[in-house]
């Protein structure tokens, strides 16, 4: 783990209903994010780790309040106002979100889409963003980006397009990127592919990355901390290995239990009487 | 007394035209399900598995080939008595918020689907809905509600009530768990096996999870590209895969215990295959698509 920490969240409550006594979907949330680690917030459905990841960028909806402070990178986000939020979103704070077929808008050609945020952000010429663009490209393993740039979204891959996503957010140079359920959306084989190359940007690039997911598996393979939530709270967290290998909470425990491996998973419908004995 | 196929599938070709372009979704399926068996499908996007699924309830005519239900042939059939034959065959889909419709009581659909077989008694219908709803694991009155009212979890039982309506012997159940939570999963996983075991009903599970499929499924057919690479008994294919594709498939599943490296998932090079290749059966039951052109 790193020093020192990059994004600081204390205590953290958000409410939707605005009544006093209704259930928050964020309760008291703490935690910490340095640049080179991977934290991963996990949970099911309702669990309040989406919510957690859209407060840090302030993109909550309309009706919700939030209390608590969050720092990124040493400054407290309630004094920003609009405009320099999105000053730190993309430049200091790159988002991945699950579905890359609606983070993309499908009129724009993809090296449009990807100058965009460069030309507003790093105030670069169109040719030099383009080549940024490219190299961005090529650094998440994308062997053809002058191709892939003359494309629009519609006309690429649901993996390809969340590759695209993720160039065109470390283009920006974030220090670091919040990743929404990024591999949810997409085939096993393609998952392992994004999946491994958020480890290696996490190792080449020092980025760090708060990886929402449902998925412990997901997490074993590719987060450093994690933090269990259900109900808006953080029930448990610490390092990866201890976590999984001893969880000290009864919900991390059922979590790690429906977690079955093939073989166990092969297992269970033999004990089901299948009347197809192999 | 040997099992029948209840379903039986020869040579399934379907070709889609896009833009004036032929897409081939499927290059020669063959499969046989059991009464009583539940028949994985595991590929990925753009496998044809869900096209196969379509085709196996009749939501899609193949392009060529022999579809079979209960030794009955059914694809040359013409419309109206093919849809009464494609009674026996219900599916089920991913998404339970949008395969219910939101206007109608769960009653009315679930209903809808018996009276469709030709019960015309509305109270007699309404009993054989609530022990349906039963039988799910939900309230007798349930009946009376909207879906909006239901979670995620049972609106799924409530898609398994309604499939189950016609009295069918085959359900085609499209991803039937993938969008609920894993602590939801299991459940309707379990309720899919003990309503089949009641109803000696004959399942095509399409999944791209493995972890589903080697819960429910007896045998498992891997779809690649519109063809089946690798077919066999469910622990066979997990225990000892032959083909590279599903190598890779079950290598990339993410595990406890396992880091990824940050230096590319390592893969096996898939092998191309041609019309003329075949599955060749390497043990009991156990087939691998073999390339001829090597």
């Amino acid at each position: 783990m790193a020093s020192s920490s990059y994004i600081e969240v204390r205590d953290l409550s958000v409410d939707f209903s605005g009544e006093n006594g209704a259930p928050k979907a964020v309760d008291g949330v703490s935690f910490d994010l340095a640049r080179g680690e991977i934290l991963a917030l996990v949970g099911e459905s309702g669990s309040g780790k989406t919510v957690t990841s859209l407060s840090l960028m302030k993109l909550l909806p309309e009706a919700a309040r939030w209390t608590g402070h969050i720092s990124i990178d040493g400054v407290d986000i309630a004094t920003k106002d609009r405009r320099s939020m999105e000053d730190i979103r993309g430049s200091k704070v790159g988002m991945i979100f699950q579905e890359p077929a609606t983070s993309l808008n499908p009129v724009l050609t993809i090296a449009r889409q990807m100058t965009e945020g460069l030309r507003r952000h790093k105030l670069l010429s169109a040719t030099k963003a383009a080549a940024m663009a490219r190299a961005a490209l090529l650094d998440v393993g994308i062997a053809d980006p002058d191709r892939i740039m003359a494309q629009f979204p519609h006309q690429l891959s649901g993996g390809i397009r969340q590759l695209v996503l993720i160039a065109a957010a470390i283009a920006l140079q974030p220090d670091v990127l919040l990743a929404d359920e990024p591999t949810t959306a997409l085939d096993v084989t393609v998952q392992a592919q994004v999946l491994d190359l958020l480890v290696n940007l996490k190792s080449r690039m020092g980025v760090g990355i708060l990886l929402v997911t449902h998925d412990i598996g997901v997490v074993a393979e590719t987060a450093d901390r994690v933090a269990v939530m259900r109900d808006g709270r953080i029930l448990e967290t610490g390092f990866v290995e201890d976590v999984l290998t001893a969880p000290q909470h009864d919900y991390t425990k059922a979590l790690l239990a429906s977690h079955l491996t093939l073989q166990q998973a092969l297992a269970v419908r033999s004990a089901g009487n299948s009347r197809f004995p192999r | 007394m040997t099992p029948v196929p209840v379903l039986s599938a020869s040579s399934i070709t379907k070709v889609f035209q896009a833009g004036g372009k032929q897409l081939t979704a499927l290059r020669g399926i063959s499969i046989a399900p059991l009464a009583g068996e539940t028949f994985g499908i595991i590929g990925e996007s753009g496998s044809g598995k869900s096209t196969f699924g379509r085709i196996a309830v009749g939501l899609e005519m193949p392009s060529s080939g022999e579809l079979y239900i209960e030794g009955e042939r059914v694809d040359d059939l013409p419309a109206s008595l093919r849809r009464k034959k494609f009674l026996r065959c219900q599916m089920i889909f991913q998404d339970p918020y949008s395969s219910l419709n939101p206007r109608l009581t769960i009653g009315k659909q679930i209903g809808e689907a018996i009276y469709a077989q030709g019960v015309l008694d509305w109270r007699q219908i309404r009993g054989d809905v609530g022990e349906l709803l039963e039988k799910v694991g939900l309230r007798r009155d349930s009946a009376d509600r909207y879906p909006h009212e239901f979670s995620g979890g049972q609106r799924q039982r409530i898609a398994i009530a309604r499939a189950l309506a016609p009295s069918p012997r085959i359900v085609v159940a499209d991803e039937p768990v993938s969008s609920l939570d894993v602590s939801i999963q299991a459940q309707i996983l379990d309720l899919l096996a003990s309503v089949q075991n009641e109803h000696l009903l004959c399942y095509i599970l399409i999944s791209h999870d493995m972890s589903v499929i080697a819960r429910l499924c007896d045998r498992v057919a891997v779809m690649h590209r519109g063809r089946i690479v690798e077919l066999g008994p469910t622990s066979s294919v997990i225990g000892t895969p032959q083909h590279p594709y599903t190598r890779n498939l079950l290598d990339a599943v993410p595990r406890l215990g396992r880091r990824r490296s940050g230096h590319g998932p390592t893969t096996a090079a898939l092998p191309t295959h041609g019309d003329d290749d075949n599955l060749i059966e390497i043990s009991s039951g156990h087939f691998v698509l073999q390339s001829t052109a090597m």
